[in-house]
């Protein structure tokens, strides 16, 4: 088998591409969700999103643009209510959740014929981004990397003890909803090459592989970036090979390096 | 007459729809080192975060006669997450952060402020190590060293002597004594027996405050002013044991 023939290939040099791009967003913003116990609320921005595809289905413009828009607004809304204590946050994550997902099969349900590409935003197809997802992800990659760069300490700091933070004078509201907005349009984003269903774990799988060697916040970011990178470049080549859809294969991989650090870790240091 | 650094009129603080200060007055004057103790519930955590700023008054005034920044403060240990990526180097670091500042890299001074406040608490062996790897004495130390390393004017901890052994405690406070000769130093604690050689006036707070300007109380002037806490025998220092008593 020739893999170097593979990366002649217009889409796959396309969805190595786009691995590489979701595999620095996911890899900075995953540290941030896992570390601040943010991965529940990311799955409810994630699901709430679908309500987005459909209403762009329906209403015929691009249902990534209405996923954006509508995982933003669940963004903001869950941080908002969750700050002014309306309701407990696990209950309005729920609750936007569902409804996201309820809009979303509404609306598909109600478009006029038949909706093609819904299972690729339900499972993610990295083999058909187009340029224009190439582009977007590529300025949503340099924003997160120039945002962490500049605004890092304030960032960590906010992350982990913002009574602190707000004491020593740090703007805690405004990076709480910049990064939440961050949060959304990383997820939004990665739909396109992972899936509703699947992105989580592109957030959390790489981090806590990290977490399993170190417990510093620069390294488990840069870590994440480095696996997220080869266990979709992994998955990618095995989907080929193996003819099975590529989002799952991403997934599938990244387990079984956890898995396998997860022994390398018990046979090095015990436990 | 000087100045307070912080001055409390009459306040009432309502936290979580709930009174839980009423028509408090205190004066903190520099070098003061006072004792906030009272009853759980009593509104201890609430007079400090009044005073940081955490929660307004929806009565009477809080003046402050200095910069927020030149608080520095220690909050109670289960406040933040043991298991956050971050080493104790970092934690402490974060004490100089101030305001909305883009920085990168480490500058000599912050390095080295970071460097005496690890000696100062006794540190230096664990720098880099993370923070949920820390004993609990360890890491109070480092939420010790956070407070301090901005060269505060005043000093306020919320009960920085829970999950603490013994031998830190009373290295705990012999610090302290040493930091008041400069700073001025409010104390949170439920114990009363053990920071009373320390401290120089307490202050009662059970919904309502009761200065008291000695470190001395009895059990009769608790009882007056209605905070009923456990007196445990303790120290060299003159004070009786209080019997089992309900408070009515």
């Amino acid at each position: 088998m020739d893999l170097l023939h593979l990366f002649k290939y217009d889409f796959f040099q396309h969805a190595v591409l786009a691995a590489l791009l979701m595999s620095i967003t996911c890899g900075i913003i995953g540290t941030y969700i896992v570390s601040r116990r943010m991965v529940f609320i990311s799955g409810g921005i994630t699901h709430a999103s679908f309500g987005g595809v459909g209403l762009g289905y329906y209403l015929g413009f691009p249902p990534l643009a209405g996923a954006a828009i509508v995982a933003v607004l669940a963004a903001l809304t869950t941080e908002n209510l969750t700050r002014r204590k309306v309701l407990r946050n696990d209950s309005i994550i729920a609750i936007l959740w569902s409804l996201g997902m309820a809009i979303g099969i509404i609306f598909v349900y109600l478009s006029p014929g038949y909706a093609p590409n819904l299972m690729s935003y339900l499972f993610g197809s990295i083999i058909t981004v187009t340029s224009t997802d190439l582009w977007l992800m590529l300025a949503l990659s340099i924003t997160v990397t120039v945002i962490f760069t500049l605004l890092y300490r304030p960032i960590l700091y906010v992350a982990f003890d913002e009574q602190f933070a707000r004491i020593r004078g740090i703007p805690v509201m405004f990076i709480n909803y910049l990064l939440i907005v961050l949060v959304a349009l990383t997820i939004v984003l990665s739909i396109r090459t992972a899936g509703i269903i699947l992105v989580l774990s592109v957030l959390t799988i790489p981090q806590n592989i990290n977490n399993l060697f170190t417990k510093r916040f620069s390294h488990i970011m840069i870590g994440s970036v480095v696996l997220g990178f080869i266990g979709s470049l992994l998955g990618l080549i095995l989907s080929y090979y193996l003819d099975i859809p590529s989002g799952a294969c991403i997934i599938f991989t990244l387990v079984v390096l956890y898995l396998v650090a997860q022994l390398i870790k018990v046979v090095n240091f015990g436990r | 007459m000087k100045t307070p650094l912080i001055e409390i009129k009459n306040m009432d603080v309502v936290y979580q729809k709930e009174l839980v200060l009423s028509n408090v007055s205190l004066s903190v004057f520099e070098h003061d080192f006072i004792g906030i103790i009272g009853p759980n519930g009593g509104g201890k955590t609430s007079l400090i975060k009044a005073i940081l700023g955490l929660l307004k008054p929806v009565r009477g005034s809080i003046r402050h006669s200095l910069n927020k920044s030149e608080i520095g403060y220690l909050p109670q240990g289960n406040q933040v997450d043991e298991s956050f990526p971050i080493t104790v180097k970092e934690v402490i670091a974060s004490g100089l952060e101030h305001g909305f500042r883009i920085n990168l890299g480490t500058t000599r001074s912050r390095q080295h402020k970071v460097h005496k406040a690890l000696e100062t608490v006794g540190l230096e062996t664990l720098a880099s190590r993370p923070i949920g790897e820390l004993s609990g004495g360890e890491f109070q130390r480092t939420l010790l060293a956070r407070a301090i390393i901005s060269s505060p004017s005043l000093l306020v901890l919320d009960e920085p002597d829970t999950h603490v052994d013994n031998q830190f405690e009373t290295e705990l406070y012999a610090l302290l004594k040493e930091l008041n000769k400069s700073i001025t130093i409010l104390l949170v604690s439920h114990d009363i027996g053990i920071i009373s050689p320390y401290i120089k006036s307490i202050a009662c707070v059970n919904r309502n405050l009761y200065y008291h300007a000695s470190n001395e109380i009895s059990v009769e002037q608790l009882k007056v002013y209605n905070c009923p806490i456990e007196i445990i025998a303790h120290g060299p220092v003159p004070h009786r044991v209080i019997k089992e008593h309900i408070h009515e």
